[in-house]
């Protein structure tokens, strides 16, 4: 088992080395130039140039690479010895010369926000979800099962803006049931943090659980005509206990798969609920920083996004060995 | 060892009287494409301590069979009518909580693979303590986790207390067999059905795990009913065969009577397709033509006349009549055919018999 978690780990650390290699190069390699967008319209050769020094980009690739992990260590300080010298503390993401501010200033104010969102939303996509699905797998063909799979198919089609979009006329505008969108740090106010939340929450929740319902309904029927479901009903086991302890088990892992990697996928930003909420999250600094060339934050952002996604990678692995007795021998 | 829990009272049974009863079974499932009869008015018994062999192709409803008497059928899917007399008592029409007590006390189940019937998320032990606990529920953790392994020594598995923590994954396929046999022998059940027990197994582990079960039969004095296609299983086993076709049974008789002087062109055709030591080795062995029949739409008359050499011999009978079972000269020796007796002797003697592999 040590040597199971030690090697995905590794294989881990090695994919995001990797990511941060290819972010690297890929940003650089762009055909317009960042010194050029910041430096504005009416700019001449000689000022595009002091912006790139102080950017750091008439630095070689390789140097501007190892700069920036060692950046992430130890923090590094750019521009040194001019009027713009910057100190950027470890771990140092990179430093926006166009906010004015270290990334990880910039991460710090909006990673809350989507963590905030991506946490009550999967919440209640995984309850509500993986439930809905269960049971009506063991009451297939009723009018729960019937109904269960029409709001599901609803559901899936359906797109976020649209759905949130109704949900902000009905609960807000129209009705003034629930004040407008806002972020709250957990840490200052629970309930306004919240109140602010549930809309974001259920927009998300309400289309995933749609998804995972029948996810979860196709995964328990296909279970529950396992051999080894009908040994466990031979042995004379009543219902209940062969379909939570026999007939859930097998069929929750592939679910487990899937939430792992939507989850680690939706943290890397929720770009469209954020945006039709007002909220400055993760996904919207992103798309911003995108559109304005801005560097420093699209390579942060984009590694953070992978680091996510392996990180819940292993977190599904590890699990999986927990459930699954077969994944420990490989 | 405690108590098994509370159960269906039970009608006292002298050790004379069969233990198992079916009489005039019928299973049915309606589909869209039309009322599928997997059992069509099958009867037999099965007394403690004998083994009764019920031979057949799939999709003959020999596993539903079992599957019936086990009350594994969803009751709101199938129509299932007739008696099912397990120990006295009839498991047709009985509540799911009812033959859910008699299931893996009074009855247990072997199924083929044992592979996939097996959860390969739990501990071999820990499956067959499972079992033993909930007819037990007085039984400690401790109690059903050492019963489970006085089993496993039972079944010959080596190091029983070892290697009842090992997943199945990390047993053999004749160890999982064993495993499998364990489980369903721990609460000392009055029948066991083993529904091809040897099919998934390697041949050579194949004969291991019969003569397992007939050693456990002789210590547990259970009626077993073996399910197979296979005749060689037949022939080491059982004291009886049920021969099935279609949902029906065709003939029926002792080990003795059926594999040496069977009577149904049926019979012939799986005696046929034996390989024999005995017989000429150059000789080809002989399939049945054809296949088994749809049970939404069974052939008219005898369900095995469009695969019968023999078909037609009595005007168009065998189109029109079912053939109901009937005894031939030997006592307790049935045969569902319109064939008359003296024809049937003469045919097989020459036509099978040369050729014929197991009954050599």
């Amino acid at each position: 088992m040590v040597r199971f978690i030690t090697r995905r780990v590794l294989v881990g650390v090695a994919t995001i080395i990797a990511i941060s290699i290819i972010v690297f190069g890929l940003f650089f390699a762009v055909p317009s130039s960042p010194a050029k967008v910041m430096c504005g319209k009416n700019c001449d050769p000689a000022s595009i140039a002091a912006v790139e020094t102080r950017l750091g980009l008439r630095e070689p690739i390789v140097e501007q690479y190892t700069g920036f992990m060692k950046g992430v260590f130890v923090g590094r300080t750019y521009a040194e010895g001019t009027a713009f010298e910057q100190r950027c503390d470890a771990p140092c993401l990179g430093y926006s010369f166009r906010n004015n501010e270290p990334v990880t200033a910039i991460l710090s104010r909006t990673l809350p926000v989507t963590v905030s969102i991506v946490a009550g939303a999967a919440v209640l996509w995984l309850l509500i979800g993986v439930s809905l699905g269960m049971v009506s797998a063991l009451r297939r063909g009723t009018l729960f099962d019937k109904v269960a799979i029409g709001i599901s198919l609803t559901g899936a089609s359906m797109q976020v803006f649209f759905f949130g979009l109704i949900l902000l006329y009905g609960t807000v505008y129209a009705t003034g049931l629930l004040p407008f969108p806002s972020y709250t740090p957990i840490t200052e106010n629970p309930l306004k943090w919240a109140t602010g939340l549930i809309l974001p929450w259920v927009t998300l929740g309400f289309l995933n659980s749609a998804i995972y319902a029948r996810l979860s309904r196709a995964q328990m029927l296909e279970t529950l005509s396992e051999d080894y479901v009908r040994t466990a009903r031979a042995k004379g086991l009543p219902l209940s206990r062969v379909y939570t302890k026999h007939a859930l088990r097998a069929a929750i892992t592939p679910i487990v798969t899937i939430a792992g990697l939507d989850i680690g996928a939706s943290l890397g930003g929720t770009f469209i609920t954020e945006t039709i909420f007002g909220l400055r999250g993760l996904g919207k600094e992103t798309v911003e920083a995108v559109n304005f060339l801005n560097l420093p934050i699209v390579v942060a952002t984009v590694l953070l996004a992978a680091v996510f996604i392996v990180i819940a990678n292993l977190i599904v692995d590890l699990l999986y060995a927990v459930i699954d007795p077969r994944v420990r021998l490989s | 060892m405690t108590a098994p829990a509370s159960a269906p009272n039970s009608p006292t049974t002298t050790d004379k009287d069969p233990y198992l009863r079916v009489n005039d079974l019928r299973v049915q499932f309606p589909t869209e494409d039309g009322v599928v009869k997997a059992v069509d008015g099958v009867s037999f018994s099965v007394e403690r301590g004998k083994t009764l062999g019920i031979v057949g192709e799939s999709g003959s409803g020999k596993s539903v069979t079992s599957l019936t008497i086990m009350g594994l059928h969803n009751t709101k899917r199938a129509r299932i009518s007739g008696e099912i007399l397990v120990g006295g008592r009839n498991v047709v029409g009985m509540s799911e909580e009812q033959t859910r007590r008699l299931r893996g006390r009074d009855m247990a189940m072997i199924f083929q693979d044992p592979l996939s019937a097996l959860h390969p998320y739990y501990k071999v032990g820990s499956q067959i303590a499972e079992a033993y606990k909930v007819h037990h529920p007085k039984a400690s953790r401790a109690e059903s986790k050492k019963r489970a392994v006085d089993m496993l020594g039972r079944v010959g598995i080596p190091q029983p207390a070892r290697r009842a923590d090992s997943y199945p994954h990390e047993f053999s396929g004749g160890m999982r067999q064993r495993a499998m046999i364990a489980m369903a022998l721990v609460n000392d059940p009055d029948l066991l059905i083993a529904d091809e027990p040897t099919t998934a197994l390697d041949v050579t582990v194949q004969a291991q795990i019969l003569d397992l079960l007939e050693d456990l039969q002789r210590e547990f004095n259970s009626a077993i009913i073996m399910i197979t296609h296979d005749l060689g299983v037949v022939a080491q086993v059982a004291d009886e065969v049920l021969v099935m076709y279609g949902g029906r049974a065709v003939e029926f008789g002792t080990v003795e009577q059926v594999m040496r002087r069977p009577q149904h062109p049926y019979t012939w055709g799986l005696l046929a397709s034996v390989p024999s030591l005995h017989g000429d080795s150059d000789a080809d062995l002989v399939p049945i033509k054809g296949n088994p029949p749809s049970l939404i739409n069974l052939p008219t008359g005898c369900a095995f006349h469009p695969r019968c050499r023999y078909a037609g011999r009595n005007g168009d009978r065998s189109l029109t009549e079912v053939p109901e079972l009937h005894q031939v000269h030997e006592r307790g020796h049935l045969v569902a055919c319109h064939l008359s007796e003296a024809d049937r002797t003469k045919f097989y003697a020459e036509d099978i018999a040369p050729s014929a592999g197991v009954a050599q």
